[in-house]
């Protein structure tokens, strides 16, 4: 029943973006109800479903609402009841406390048990990718440690793969948002973040910062190509084989404040990543989730 | 003090044609001000009549004349936002002016407007409505109004002297910090809160205290208008949420001027803890501003439905149940911070549950007017407005709720558009209706309704027009704080209607200050005291109420006090009443809350600069001022019966 109604719900909204957007845009720009991984495509059904379930009040209110207003207005020669002293029915205060609570209950099984699926890796078909992911100001800088390699602004990511990004900050926090392949999780100095996400279909997915951290954020965006596995190893070797070296040196600059364009560097030096992490004693992280240099 | 060589290129904003134009404007209405007030004599009248008040009534009136004049410098910042945003790419505005905007922007509609409304709303009316002759502590509640105004004109102040804060109203550190906003704007942030938050404290205990030990002989708990329940209730969350704030201030205070670490990005410092301690105050803060909203709707529709409010018990454990949940829903403002799953749907869960006794109310205002006789008189029209608004802006936060979604809604504008639609639909449709109701008993006439008409109308479609497009463009990947967007990603036409919306907006809230002008010579006078027909006790005065508000605290033996005294004497079962008139013991007026806060004002605007001497002069003048007070002697008098008599009789009372 809940599929049906999903069901039901997806094609309303297609109908509805469709016609929203005959200004111009296309429903494929509605992001969130275009998902491209299984991450996004688990919060894109939750969001549908408390759409429906919340309509289930909000339609019969304002109905509700519009037909009591015309029915009780204060006119002459109005025959609707009037009944000033009515003001207790303890039956339907039963039915409108009830009702929500039944409502609410049934979204906050789906939430929590949502919450606690989207912490582990979607669906493996393969080990996961771990990309370490840094905002600067204001700037992203990905670090491939399996290949070694980095790239500012953009990243490559194989298809079917799970993605396990690190997440952390060397500049006033910010928060990486890729709302086609899932939710967002914020940068912060001194703390690694994990976010799971993950591309079905090869595409160019828009990606940008979602926390403000000053004045060159609005520049924040960022691409996420996705790519066949072998389109991908063969791009990582083009990397190492023939993009500059990023050096401590180059580090440091981009690390000041100032936008950038999309780089790629055949390396970097050793340990940046965990040395932001770990430089306050890594006191929040606990669990070490960061991948190895 | 140390003033550095280059002195005034840092010490007055300079350098942009729109701030010039500000100077220019802020000059010429202080020289009209004082040129009107010396020519016509009127210097006198202001000190005697105005700042040295401590009449609830004349309070409230001077809250809500602040809190318009700060809805009209919010809304022009929210137009120029807006108009930035009308076209990808525009080159109207500069990042570092539209990170101001957006700071201030959202700083003064929370702090400087929803909150002085909602004291304006409380002054005005509870005192009135529990029949007492004023509020528990007179002139705490004129130091409360006087920190606040001061406060207020320090955060305002950034604008010309010295440059705004442009962290985000949020104020997250390390963003905030010294290294990332070197300039005094962050500090003007901090200080004029501090010093208006002081007096929100106060407010909260004055009003908490005010209804609980104030009320005329036979006014139960359960005999109150529910304004005054929703009144106690935001007093409940203002006490225990309000410290919190001072709290989280005065270390990013300490922080930036004084080289601590306690949420810098580095050296021990936790910037988490901040965003904690922010949201534990500013989830409350949301209810609080809501809460007497609601209180406000639930006068209006039993006024003009002429009907008994539906659920009264429902409606009375409702608002307590949100004032105690409330506590309990902070962390959904940071679900994405990596709190991990289990905290996450603690927190996901609390939030739906806080859904349940807000939709609880919506039905029970529908059933008020269900079987009732409705007027749509403006002040209805403001609360028949608000039920669509704020049924669509709970739904769209029962969905920001679900924790999972919450990672795609983060910081989107369709975040934007659930809290404007919730804050504008809920408090500020709320704050207007109110006004609109109460305007007789404040000034003893009418706001024109025709003109009210238009105002609404074009506030309300204006709204729709503004925010639905904002939430498809949430959907549509749209991140908030962003001057400029890309022209491809489909987000120009949503983004153009938005800023047409807002323009709407606009014209709505001149038509209402055409409608407050035109009232002013045109209204229709309230001879009655009671031009709504009106159920609660204020509504048994005379418009405006005398300083001493009652001749005779009256006796209440029903809900709904003065409604049951009309019914009674149609059935011409109540006698006059025959209690003799005795002396009214009564507050002394004092220029102390007026000195005291503007003591406070020059220590903040020394503290703003690091001018230390400046800071303990004005530190000194507030030690001097709580002084003088503790040792007055002289502080209330009595009211003899002939005035009383006197008074009662030009009113048409005797």
């Amino acid at each position: 029943m809940r599929h049906a109604l999903l069901r039901h719900a997806r094609r309303w909204i297609a109908a509805l973006t469709t016609l929203g957007c005959a200004g111009g845009c296309t429903p494929e720009q509605v992001l969130l109800l275009h998902p491209a991984g299984p991450v996004a495509r688990t919060e894109r059904d939750i969001i549908l479903l408390s759409i429906g379930l919340v309509s289930i009040v909000v339609v019969p209110v304002i109905v509700l609402l519009g037909y009591i207003v015309r029915r009780f207005r204060d006119r002459p020669g109005n025959d609707a009841p009037y009944q000033p002293d009515w003001s207790e029915s303890p039956w339907l205060e039963v039915v409108w406390w009830g009702i929500p609570i039944v409502i609410i209950g049934i979204l906050a099984v789906a939430t929590v048990r949502q919450t606690f699926a989207l912490t582990r890796p979607p669906a493996a078909s393969g080990p996961p990718l771990t990309v370490q992911v840094t905002s600067l100001n204001w700037k992203w800088l990905f670090q491939y440690p399996e290949h070694g390699i980095a790239t500012v602004n953009y990243c490559e990511i194989p298809v079917g793969r799970p993605v396990e990004f690190v997440l952390t900050s060397n500049a006033p926090m910010n928060s990486f948002w890729v709302p086609q392949l899932g939710g967002q999780e914020y940068t912060m100095a001194g703390m690694a973040m994990r976010l799971w996400l993950q591309a079905d279909k090869p595409g160019t997915y828009y990606g940008h910062g979602a926390n403000f951290s000053g004045q060159g954020f609005a520049h924040m965006h960022f691409r996420v190509i996705a790519v066949p596995q072998p389109a991908f190893a063969r791009w990582a070797r083009e990397v190492q084989a023939h993009a500059p070296a990023l050096t401590w040196a180059g580090y440091q600059r981009l690390v000041q404040p100032g936008l950038a364009r999309e780089t790629a560097y055949s390396s970097y030096p050793p340990g940046i990543f965990a040395h932001l992490v770990e430089q306050e004693g890594g006191m929040y992280m606990k669990h070490p989730a960061y991948g190895t240099d | 003090m140390n003033l550095e060589p280059t002195y005034a290129t840092h010490f007055f904003v300079t350098g942009d044609p729109m701030i010039y134009a500000a100077d220019v404007s802020i000059l010429l209405v202080s020289a009209a001000i004082v040129f009107v007030l010396t020519y016509f004599k009127k210097w006198g009248w202001l000190w005697r009549e105005w700042l040295t008040t401590v009449d609830h009534k004349k309070i409230g009136i001077m809250y809500m004349i602040a809190a318009l004049l700060m809805l009209f410098r919010g809304g022009v910042d929210a137009l120029l936002m807006r108009t930035q945003l009308a076209l990808p790419n525009m080159h109207f505005l500069q990042p570092e002016h539209y990170n101001q905007i957006f700071t201030t922007h959202g700083t003064l509609m929370i702090l400087f407007m929803a909150m002085p409304f909602i004291f304006a709303m409380m002054n005005i009316a509870v005192p009135l409505q529990i029949g007492a002759r004023d509020v528990a502590f007179p002139y705490l509640n004129a130091v409360s109004f006087w920190l606040f105004f001061f406060g207020a004109l320090l955060f305002n102040l950034s604008f010309v002297i010295g440059g705004s804060p442009d962290a985000g109203w949020t104020s997250y550190p390390p963003l905030a910090e010294v290294p990332f906003s070197p300039g005094p704007g962050e500090n003007f942030y901090l200080l004029g809160l501090q010093i208006s938050g002081i007096g929100s404290i106060a407010t909260g205990i004055n009003f908490f205290v005010t209804i609980l030990k104030m009320r005329a002989p036979g006014m139960t708990l359960m005999r109150m208008p529910l304004f005054c329940w929703s009144v106690l209730a935001t007093t409940i969350l203002i006490i225990f949420a309000f410290p919190v704030l001072t709290v989280a201030l005065a270390l990013l205070l300490i922080d930036r001027i004084a080289g601590a670490h306690f949420f810098s990005i580095f050296d021990g410092g936790n910037p988490m803890m901040y965003v904690n301690l922010f949201w534990m105050w500013g989830h409350p803060e949301v209810y609080i501003v809501v809460l007497p909203a609601f209180g406000i709707f639930s006068e209006v529709v039993a006024t003009f439905s002429r009907k008994r409010i539906f659920g009264y018990a429902s409606m009375v454990a409702s608002m307590m149940a949100i004032a105690i949940i409330s506590y309990f829903t902070w962390v959904h403002h940071f679900f994405t911070m990596g709190a991990g799953p289990g905290v996450n749907s603690f927190f996901a869960v609390s939030t739906m549950i806080i859904a349940i006794p807000t939709g609880v109310k919506v039905f029970n205002w529908l059933m008020t007017m269900y079987r009732g006789r409705i007027r749509m008189t403006v002040p209805m029209l403001w609360t028949v407005g608000f039920i669509p608004n704020f049924a669509i802006g709970g739904a769209s936060g029962v969905m920001l709720s679900v924790a999972p979604a919450d990672y795609q809604y983060h910081n989107s504008y369709f975040l934007i558009a659930h809290f404007h639609q919730v804050l504008i639909g809920g408090t500020v449709f709320g704050m207007l209706a109110g006004m609109y109701y109460w305007w007789p008993k404040m000034f003893g006439f009418m706001l024109d309704e025709r003109l009210g008409r238009w105002a609404f109308w074009w506030f309300n479609a204006g709204f729709y027009v503004c925010f639905l497009p904002q939430y498809v463009l949430g959907f549509m990947g749209m991140t908030r704080r962003i001057y400029v967007y890309p022209a491809h990603m489909g987000w120009t036409e949503w983004n153009f209607i938005s800023t047409l919306g807002a323009f709407m907006m606009g014209v709505g809230f001149l038509l209402l200050v055409a409608d407050i002008l035109y009232s002013i010579r045109h209204g229709e006078r309230d001879v009655t005291g009671d031009i709504w027909d009106g159920r609660t006790l204020e509504w048994s005065l005379p418009s405006p109420a005398p300083h001493y508000n009652f001749a005779r605290i009256p006796v209440v033996t029903a809900r709904d006090a003065w409604w049951a005294m009309k019914e009674a004497r149609k059935r011409g079962e109540a006698l006059p009443d025959a209690r003799p008139l005795a002396p009214i013991h009564m507050p002394k007026n004092s220029g102390l809350p007026f000195l005291l806060s503007l003591s406070f004002f020059v220590a903040g605007f020394g503290l703003v600069f690091n001018w230390y001497m400046l800071a303990v002069a004005g530190f000194l003048g507030v030690g001097l001022c709580l002084l003088l007070r503790s040792f007055a002697e002289d502080k209330a008098y009595f009211i003899p019966v002939e005035e009383i008599a006197r008074t009662e009789a030009a009113l048409g009372r005797v």
